[in-house]
């Protein structure tokens, strides 16, 4: 028999049932939680009298609708009062139950995927579920994370399970070493762009290789966390000393004699070398540059310096339309080089980019250098309020202030503009977010997704430069 | 869950791939903490010339003329027509609630993003995958003066209409059951409470430090 892949080896250890029909009751040990996508869950579960299975299995911060400014003041000075009470429905909810949460004022509140791996709540082997797609982002650490919809966040508080088939196997191996100045951004970029946005459909992605082991956890989890921008829901690297060394003192952590036992089973978590993936990729690391998106989609994205393609030269009308209509609402020529694109704001954070070490990146490209007249609006907000006090330790923060960045409180904020943060219509933004969707950042913005290192020197160039030359 | 049994009804053609949960529903109305109320603003960025915000009388803004779901022969559409990877993007369930009140049944698509499909079983809207070709065709199908009309047959597994179309499409069975019944899934999932308890029991023993207390 083949050996077992990670994903195999998560799913078995997860199984409760398998019915005839082809589906299966998996068990769920992690449940995060925010405002957005659970009022409505909370609600069908009272209307149906039922209570959460395991409280102590959840854990709920607010992060999307959450100000970036002044948050100490609480939920009572969000100024829009649909914010508000979102965020206040959260509040009651988990108040009403006794569910774990981190509110606005507390430190330790922040975006879902920052907070869960920042507390030790996402462990190695576990599943970890949450309404919000980019639950993937936990899989860096050899767990089975994916996002979920809101009747299954009603279905995993009532039943700890969720109904669920296997996905198929498939595996990123990205050669390395990665070249000089090449982040973890550029390499998840660079695979979408590779296979697209469908091209991880129906699996989960074990990414591999010397390209992927070399990164930090920060780097894994950034790219996890994009592979449902390339179709999959679930995102895994293989457990390793890294990995351990992360978790190893965080809050949630096992202590003790259980975490010898925990470190025992984790060292198991890595794919056999004899398993079988249905879908093998590799991907040359050493030729990846710095990555910039050009359209409404993450794969439409190219080496920054590429060009914006060129319509007239696709010969697929699908495509050519899909390019056109892209460009036009970019505000974009084809054959324009990506370096003559120029900025009107930027934005450094979301839960693909604002721990310590993307901040640390950005920081040491805007030490004693000004961001350009041109751009409007520079601001640099943290993934949780724990990452925000280390980096003002570390004096992170003036180095942006004192070049003209705007430092925030932690949230969601620019990445999908549900708070005051957000584009004007025609507006370019070099962003570290994950999405380049229409809209995405506010109506009729327009997003190019870059590593952080990227951002902060479209910044002081006011257009996109290869930051390496600032390296 | 609402049941689906069969659906005759006219095509609304939706000639885009990558069609992504933002556009289907923007994020300025996930503030909502109801189910419902999301179907007006259904495809809100192409539909309207003017931006939406929630709690705005939609019916007085702006129509774009040029977007398909304004022409007049798709008022009445019941069943969506797309190309590859629909529904790609956040998780938001707040997509297939929006489609469905404003008065799909059905999406055909060549194929899906794994989320949205999912969440469109929870709430009795059927996604269903065609090839690309069948996909051509119906397109083609859609150029004509008067809408099309279909039928989408869940039972049989069948996609129905003029000109001798048929075709087959796949469903997984325990989905084609739930929502053939409109059964309540955590209901089903809850007779198996013993097994959840016993699967607790032994994991509890072997990871224990997965079942800490998070308080
Ligand atoms: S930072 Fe952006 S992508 Fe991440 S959870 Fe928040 S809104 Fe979603």
């Amino acid at each position: 028999m083949a050996g077992q892949t990670l994903y195999d080896k998560l799913w078995d250890s997860h199984l409760v049932l398998q019915r005839d029909d082809g589906s299966a009751l998996i068990y769920i040990d992690r449940h995060l939680l925010h405002e957005v996508t659970s009022p409505q869950a909370f609600e069908g579960l009272a209307l149906a009298g039922r209570t959460p299975w395991r409280l102590d299995a959840n854990l709920a911060t607010v992060d999307h609708n959450v100000p970036t400014e002044n948050q100490a003041a609480g939920v009572g000075a969000i100024a829009d009062p649909t914010s508000r009470l979102q965020v206040q429905t959260l509040d009651d909810n988990c108040d009403a139950l006794g569910i774990t949460q981190f509110k606005m004022a507390d430190p330790r509140a922040g975006i879902v995927h920052v907070i869960g791996p920042e507390q030790g709540a996402t462990l190695p082997g576990m599943t970890v579920v949450c309404g919000d797609s980019h639950t993937a982002t936990h899989g860096a650490f050899g767990a089975l994370a994916h996002g979920i919809g809101t009747s299954e966040v009603e279905h995993v508080l009532a039943t700890q399970c969720l109904v669920a088939k296997k996905m198929k196997n498939m595996r990123i191996t990205v050669t390395g070493p990665l070249g000089f100045g090449i982040t973890a951004k550029d390499v998840i970029l660079a695979i979408i762009g590779q296979i697209g946005t469908a091209g991880g459909t129906g699996c989960a992605i074990e990414f591999a290789g010397e390209g992927i082991q070399s990164l930090s956890m920060e780097g894994r989890m950034t790219v996890c966390n994009m592979a449902i921008e390339a179709g999959a829901r679930v995102g895994l690297v293989a457990v390793d000393e890294k990995t351990i060394a992360y978790v190893e003192g965080r809050p949630y952590a096992p202590k003790g004699a259980d975490w010898d036992r925990a470190v025992a089973y984790w060292s198991t978590l890595v794919s056999d070398a004899d398993a079988v993936f249905d879908h093998e990729v590799a991907i040359d690391g050493t030729l990846i540059e710095p990555q910039v998106s050009w359209g409404t989609n993450p794969e439409m994205v190219t080496g920054i310096n590429g060009q914006v393609p060129d319509p007239a030269s696709i010969d697929d009308p699908i495509t050519r339309g899909a390019i056109e209509r892209a460009l036009k609402y970019m505000g974009l020529r084809g054959g324009q080089p990506i370096s003559a694109i120029r900025l009107d704001r930027v934005f450094i954070g979301s839960c693909t980019n604002s721990r310590i070490e993307d901040l640390r990146e950005a920081a040491k490209i805007v030490n004693g250098k000004r961001v350009s007249d041109s751009i409007l609006q520079a601001m640099v907000v943290p993934g949780s309020g724990l990452v925000k006090s280390q980096a003002e330790a570390e004096g992170l923060d003036q180095i942006f202030l004192e070049a003209g960045f705007e430092w925030r409180d932690p949230g969601c904020s620019m990445c999908l503009a549900m708070n005051a943060d957000k584009l004007g219509a025609g507006e370019h933004c070099a962003s570290t977010s994950n999405r380049n969707f229409e809209g995405r950042q506010g109506a009729g913005g327009r997003t190019h997704l870059v590593s952080p290192a990227m951002a902060a020197a479209a910044a002081i160039a006011g257009h996109f430069i290869d930051v390496r030359e600032w390296m | 869950m609402q049941q689906f049994i069969a659906e005759t009804g006219v095509v609304m053609p939706l000639d885009r791939s990558n069609v992504d949960t933002d556009q289907i529903i923007p994020k300025q109305y996930l503030k909502s903490i109801k189910r419902t109320g999301f179907g007006v603003n259904l495809f809100d960025d192409w539909r309207y010339l003017d931006p939406g915000e929630p709690g705005m009388d939609h019916s007085s803004r702006r129509l774009n003329t040029e977007f398909i779901m304004n022409d007049p022969k798709y008022q009445t559409a019941s069943i969506l027509l797309a190309r590859e990877n629909f529904g790609c993007g956040s998780s938001r369930e707040h997509a297939p609630w929006a489609i469905m009140e404003h008065g799909f049944r059905a999406v055909i698509a060549v194929s899906f993003a794994d989320i949205f499909y999912n969440n469109s079983f929870k709430n009795g809207l059927l996604p269903l995958v065609l090839t690309g070709a069948e996909v051509d065709r119906l397109f083609a199908m859609t150029t004509g003066d008067a809408a099309l009309e279909l039928t989408v047959d869940l039972a049989t597994q069948t996609v129905s209409g003029p000109d001798g179309f048929e075709a087959r499409f796949e469903i997984d069975p325990f989905r084609k059951t739930c929502l053939l019944e409109g059964l309540d899934e955590i209901g089903l999932s809850l007779k198996d409470a013993d097994a959840i308890r016993a699967y607790e029991a032994k994991r509890r023993h072997e990871t224990p430090w997965m079942f800490q207390n998070i308080g």
